[in-house]
């Protein structure tokens, strides 16, 4: 009970001294001196203390049970373990609002401390723009999603978290991708107050690209994390269902992924400024529009929320405000350089890098398109529909060859104008490279079409050119490269993946077996057993392959007490090559089981791909701006 | 004659709407080929004609209407005033039981026979998909 009443009163502490910080930071705003008040940094970080003493105190209401706790009882039990309880915090819309506005507390008083070199009207308009943004989830959160609502009479017994949010993937999941999204709303102060500050110049460029990369390794890797466990966890051995909730995260990193190559023009010519500004104000509005669709229960997914109207209004109006109020500023303040239009040629890294950006906006589209549709046709004509992943594949997937061949020549051109004459034999002796290695490839596996063959072979390109550039440029650069060349594994991977695997789903009795390509699949038996909060159901499947080597995997089903509910938990064996999955499921009563096994062809360099994806993001904030 | 620079402006913003307008021309052809309508059992018994689209169904799992076979599952899909036959061979979700909320993708054979290709099932007990409510006339 303590820790309930202290988490509620620094929450309303914490808003006090977020709104006692406006009329300090216009007042040392107007001051001549070039200095931040100290009081400043001190109520900025009295800010973010009392959201993590308020943090801290549903935690520990979560740990310790207490069930007089609204959001605790309708998301917790005594018989969870204590991993899931403290993870259960954040697994629930109070929680999870209660966490967004930790992490904006927390950048923007990070944001006070490393923007020092900058000047004083900036950050104090980038801090304001900031508390506009805290203000609002205060508010939010105080009106329509309190984490700390009595209960009373208190009851004996929590509801339980639901069960497939059980799993340790899942439990860093959400504060990651967070992290990402919230990064992204220093980007929108940040860009708004440079514009009125006039600050939009190569000195901010290199200060604001630290934000822009930080969110992005959070964001890529957090949706990763998502991956991995729908993966797992789901059912369908797939990775990405084009669910409209993944899609919602994928937008603003489309977004993201735009801003990041594009901020390097600005550093380096000084030129897309507005561009720059435009992008920025879309990726936090995608984030946020993202958490609006998935908590509003609008969006018809695989993924339960609780749905509450309400709050969808609040945020819609929200959102519909800060939209308004940064298209205010940007066509008030926003004035491009003495309208020196910089040429950008068309051999340049520039020009690259700008036919990517649009590639991205494409695909963006085409991702918002699908995603938001089904809603808007049913507001207007109440006629149900879905969009699946073929729409998604046919417009993509074709555009992807361009985009790839633009990022393959694009590093190796220079800023400004590069010769054609010049470009070196290099190139085109890596395009020879994966000519020959991409045909005899197809050549295997027979022809797969024509689209997907020359997507092989860019993509190919794309990879011998990294490679080369990894050994020729020496200690130059190595983020891009990294980046790209995760980006290439990533592509070849998902390709591979897609036309070499294949599976077979067949209804099993126990003793029964089946054959599939070269293996035979034998269902020996079940055996049950008794865990804390779930019973659980393992069968034990031998898998014989024609060398006679025995394979054995236990698929498993749980039932969990509370909620009541099942999950299938898949057996999955890894190797370099490929994965083998099996997962069961129960149909009617115990004697039939649903059985799919699936053989998944590069499985595992899908991850690692985007590790090293991240890793090039991360060696970025470390790496000294390279020169031309 | 206006100068070099107002002319590569021109072209640029030129170019810049011939993309937008031939990806958005692009996107929503597409979109027209490849969505996917949701329909009750009542509305197929009322449909003037059947064609070869894919399309969803919704409905409950009528009680004792499960039939499985190694390779095949057979079930009719309810909404308490029409059915449907469904056939369907693949995975299942553990929610797939009788007396409970499905929604199947496949295409109709005709007006009593549906051909599933995927079975969707929503992963709370307590949540039922709001297309289902609606196609049951429930609150």
């Amino acid at each position: 009970m303590l820790a309930h009443q202290i988490g509620h009163y620094s929450l309303i502490l914490g808003f006090f001294f977020s709104i006692l910080i406006i009329p300090i930071s216009i007042k040392n705003f107007n001051k001549k001196n070039k200095i931040i008040d100290n009081k400043i940094f001190s109520i900025s970080f009295f800010q973010f203390f009392f959201v993590l003493v308020s943090f801290f105190g549903l935690i520990l209401s979560f740990v310790n049970s207490d069930f007089g706790n609204e959001t605790v009882f309708n998301n917790s039990h005594t018989t969870k373990p204590l991993f899931y309880k403290i993870s259960g915090t954040w697994g629930n819309h109070e929680g999870s609002l209660l966490l967004w506005l930790l992490v904006l507390t927390l950048f923007i008083f990070i944001f006070l401390i490393k923007s020092n070199n900058q000047p004083k009207k900036y950050r104090i308009l980038t801090l304001l723009f900031q508390q506009v943004i805290i203000i609002g989830f205060f508010l939010f959160l105080l009106k329509t999603s309190n984490p700390f609502n009595y209960l009373f009479p208190t009851p004996k017994e929590g509801l339980g978290l639901n069960p497939i949010l059980q799993d340790p993937a899942l439990a860093i999941h959400p504060p990651i991708l967070y992290l990402g999204y919230v990064g992204s709303s220093i980007i929108f102060s940040s860009s708004l107050a440079a514009v009125v500050a006039k600050h939009i110049s190569t000195v901010w460029a290199k200060h604001i690209k630290f934000w822009i990369l930080v969110s992005w390794i959070f964001l890529t890797f957090g949706i990763m994390l998502g991956s991995i466990w729908a993966y797992y966890e789901l059912g369908w051995g797939g990775f990405w269902f084009w669910d409209p909730v993944e899609n919602v995260s994928l937008m603003p990193w489309f977004c993201l992924t735009a801003l990041l190559h594009c901020i390097l023009v600005l550093e380096k010519r000084s030129t897309l400024s507005s561009w720059t500004i435009i992008l920025s104000i879309a990726t936090f509005m995608l984030s946020m529009s993202g958490t609006f669709l998935v908590r509003s229960g609008i969006l018809n997914s695989v993924h339960t929320f609780a749905n509450d109207p309400e709050r969808g209004i609040f945020i819609l109006i929200f959102l519909f405000i800060l939209i308004l109020f940064s298209l205010i500023i940007f066509f008030l303040f926003h004035k491009e350089k003495d309208q020196k239009i910089v040429k950008i040629n068309w051999s340049s890294k520039e020009a690259s890098i700008l036919f990517n950006n649009w590639f991205l906006m494409y695909f963006l589209s085409v991702v918002l398109i699908g995603t938001v549709y089904p809603i808007f046709l049913d507001v207007l004509s109440s006629e149900k529909i879905s969009v699946g992943p073929p729409f998604y594949y046919k417009l993509i997937i074709p555009f992807l060859i361009p985009f790839l061949f633009f990022m393959s020549i694009g590093p190796n051109l220079n800023w400004i104008k590069s010769e054609i004459k010049k470009i070196k034999t290099q190139i085109v002796l890596s395009f020879v490279i994966s000519l020959l290695i991409s045909f005899v490839i197809l050549n295997q596996i027979g022809f797969v079409g024509l689209i997907n063959s020359v997507l092989i072979l860019v993509t190919f390109y794309l990879f011998f050119i990294t490679i080369k550039d990894f050994f020729l440029k020496k200690f130059k650069n190595y983020s891009q490269i990294f980046s790209h060349f995760g980006f290439s594994l990533l592509i070849l991977s998902i390709l591979f993946n897609s036309i070499l695997s294949s599976e077979k789903t067949i209804n099993l009795k126990v003793g029964e077996e089946f054959s599939f390509r070269e293996e035979t699949i034998f269902f020996e038996s079940i055996e049950s057993i008794k865990n804390e909060n779930y019973k659980s159901i393992i069968g034990n499947f031998k898998i014989k392959d024609k060398q006679n080597n025995f394979l054995q995997l236990k698929p498993e089903l749980r039932i969990y007490n509370q909620p009541v509910m099942i999950t299938s938990e898949a057996d999955i064996k890894t190797t370099l090559y490929y994965d083998k999955f099996l997962v069961m499921n129960l149909v009617k009563d115990y004697e039939y089981f649903n059985v799919r096994y699936q053989v998944k062809a590069f499985m595992i360099w899908i991850w690692i791909s985007i590790v090293i994806l991240v890793i090039g993001g991360f060696l970025s904030l470390f790496q000294r701006s390279y020169e031309k | 004659m206006y100068g070099k620079k107002v002319k590569l402006r021109i072209l640029f913003l030129f170019l810049l709407f011939a993309t937008i307008i031939l990806s958005v021309y692009l996107i929503l052809k597409s979109l027209e080929e490849n969505v996917v309508y949701f329909i009750s059992p009542t509305e197929i018994k009322n449909l003037t004609e059947i064609n070869s689209d894919k399309i969803r169904i919704g409905g409950m799992v009528k009680n004792k209407s499960i039939k499985i076979k190694s390779n095949k599952i057979n079930f009719i899909i309810t909404d308490f005033k029409n059915e449907i036959n469904v056939s369907y061979s693949g995975s299942v979700p553990n929610l797939f039981a009788e007396g409970k909320g499905v929604v199947a993708e496949g295409y109709l054979k005709d007006r009593n026979y549906f051909n599933a290709v995927k079975i969707l099932a929503k992963h709370d007990e307590n949540y039922m998909p709001p297309e289902i409510k609606e196609a049951l006339g429930e609150e």
